[in-house]
Parts: structure tokens; C-alpha cells; sequence
């Protein structure tokens, strides 16, 4: 599996993100600026880390969404590459309209950084087949813009086309239906705001995150 | 020229921080707020050639998340009247 992770100005995740790709597929990720205009060749996985790219400028993944490196992402993803979004990654997803839906401000205002307990909604996905279904499992949040937003068309959408692929088993930020990840229509592309990447070694906590990237081997 | 942009969250778009400022509004003993709605004011310093429709691009394109977000242009008055 041949991987590459986007780097944007203020990324903070890109490194654990890489780790955990190496970690299941055993070849180093590609590391991509967002100024570059174009990604290597022969990708089966692209990643976009966490972290606050451009200060979260104007909006969370606004700026990010508009770097040059989007444009080849966006195609990658029309052809199939994978595509996982996590926590700015996410919100850089649905500023690209890659994913329906906003990240807004957390209903409480306050950033929440924590274990969050997680059900596996839809295990039928090629990000999520590692998993039972409605596997409980706990992942790490950290974020102050989790809050996701659609109107009630596109999450009566999400859920009857089973595009929910994780849930919050409590109310973490005030996320519509407690949605805490989807994926796009075809299925290759992944937005989540829990950080899987930081939960592949039970030294630093748990294991939960490792079906996950072990799914894109399958 | 200068263009002022408001961007303002959709009706029915929980606005957290609007509810902290009213929230803090209150704690100041200020009565009588029925609800607060917070935005952003984006002001543009454009040249006379740039279109309206130009603006409204800039605005769908990147100023606003028409997903969550309205946004209103204000141009500048002129002796003609407004500059379109």
C-alpha cells in the first residue's frame, strides 16, 4: 500500500499519521506539501492530518481546502484513491465538498480533549472492515470545531445510504445525530474527527485506531 | 473601492458563541436581549473594474461556507447611488 500524507502550515498530526500508515503497511508514506501542484504517482491511500492548518484562518480548513495541493487530491479521489480526512483533515474534506456537511464551533464552546467513545457504525466500508459491527471502541478527540452540521436532507441522506461510519455513544460537541465520521457517496473517501492514528500502540493507550489502517490493506 | 462583506450563520444554525455573549450579556445585568447572533465583517479594498458578480463569487468560492453560512456585500454609496 503506497500512502501519502498532505502537509499543510500548521499540521501537527502528519508524523503520527505516518507512523501508523508505516506501522500497518511497512512502506514509508510520501510526506506532501500543500504547495506542490502535484501527488506521486501510483497512491492508493492519501491522508489529511490533523492539526490547524493556517491558523484556521476565516474558517477551520478553509485555506487548507484552497492550497494547491487540493486540486490533484480532489481528482485522486474522482478516480477511487483513498482518502482519510481526520479532525482538520475532516473539516478540510467538507470545505472541499469532498463531504457534505460543516464542522462548526463545539456546542459548549470549550475545545474538548479526551477518549471518546466511539460505536462503528457501518463496518461495510473500506476504511471500517476491521471492525465488528457496532463495535464499541474508544479513540482519542481533540478538537474545537467538532460540532458537525447538515441540514436534515443530507443526514436523513447519510443515514439511509449508511454513510455514517462512526457515532459518539454520548454527546461530545452537539454533532447533528452524534455523527463523529462519514464517508462520500462512493465509499473512498473517509472524514472523522477522532484521531485513530494516535490510538496503534497500547503504550500510549490503546489499540482501537489499528483496524482502521488495518482495513486499507484488505 | 471598499466592499464590506457580512457573513452571518443560516437561521437555524446553532450559534455557540452567540449564545456565550448572551450568556455574558446577562451575567452583566443587561435585560431585555432576546438573542444574539454573531458574525463576521470582511471589508475589500477593490478596484472600480471588479464586478458584483465578481464579489459574489469570491464570497461562494472561499469569504463564505454556504453550507452554514448567508452573506450580505455592501458597496459604497456614490452621487449616482450605489455602485453595482
Amino acid at each position: 500500500m503506497q500512502s501519502a500524507v498532505i502537509v499543510f502550515p500548521g499540521s501537527n498530526c502528519d508524523r503520527d499519521m505516518a507512523v501508523a500508515l508505516e506501522t500497518v503497511s511497512g512502506k514509508k508514506p510520501h510526506m506532501v506539501w500543500h504547495g506542490d501542484s502535484e501527488l506521486p504517482a501510483g497512491l492508493d491511500v492519501i491522508a489529511i492530518p490533523g492539526g490547524f492548518s493556517y491558523g484556521d484562518y476565516l474558517r477551520s480548513g478553509a485555506m487548507a481546502s484552497r492550497s494547491n495541493i487540493i486540486k490533484p487530491v480532489v481528482e485522486a479521489a474522482r478516480r477511487g484513491v483513498r482518502i482519510l480526512g481526520v479532525c482538520n483533515g475532516f473539516q478540510i474534506l467538507t470545505e472541499t465538498g469532498l463531504l457534505p456537511g460543516a464542522l462548526m464551533r463545539n456546542s459548549d464552546i470549550h475545545f474538548v480533549c479526551k477518549d471518546a467513545d466511539l460505536d462503528v457504525t457501518n463496518n461495510d466500508t473500506i476504511f471500517t472492515s476491521g471492525y465488528t459491527k457496532n463495535a464499541a471502541i474508544s479513540i482519542p478527540v481533540a478538537h474545537h470545531d467538532g460540532n458537525f452540521f447538515a441540514d436534515k436532507d443530507t443526514l436523513d441522506r447519510l443515514e439511509s445510504e449508511n454513510r455514517v461510519a462512526f457515532r459518539y455513544r454520548s454527546d461530545i460537541n452537539g454533532s447533528s445525530r452524534n455523527i463523529a465520521g462519514i464517508i462520500n457517496e462512493a465509499g473512498n473517501v473517509l472524514g472523522m474527527m477522532p484521531h485513530p492514528e494516535r490510538a496503534i500502540d497500547q503504550k500510549h493507550g490503546g489499540t482501537d485506531g489499528l483496524p482502521l489502517f488495518e482495513s486499507l490493506l484488505r | 473601492m471598499k466592499v464590506r462583506i457580512f457573513v452571518t450563520l443560516k437561521d437555524g444554525v446553532l450559534d455557540p458563541q452567540g449564545k456565550a455573549i448572551h450568556h455574558a450579556l446577562e451575567s452583566l445585568d443587561f435585560s431585555g436581549v432576546n438573542d444574539v447572533r454573531a458574525g463576521k465583517l470582511i471589508e475589500l479594498d477593490v478596484d472600480p473594474s471588479v464586478s458584483r458578480e465578481e464579489i459574489d463569487r469570491m464570497c461562494d468560492k472561499l469569504l463564505a461556507n454556504t453550507v452554514i453560512e448567508n452573506y450580505e456585500i455592501e458597496l459604497p454609496e456614490t452621487a449616482s447611488g450605489t455602485v453595482s
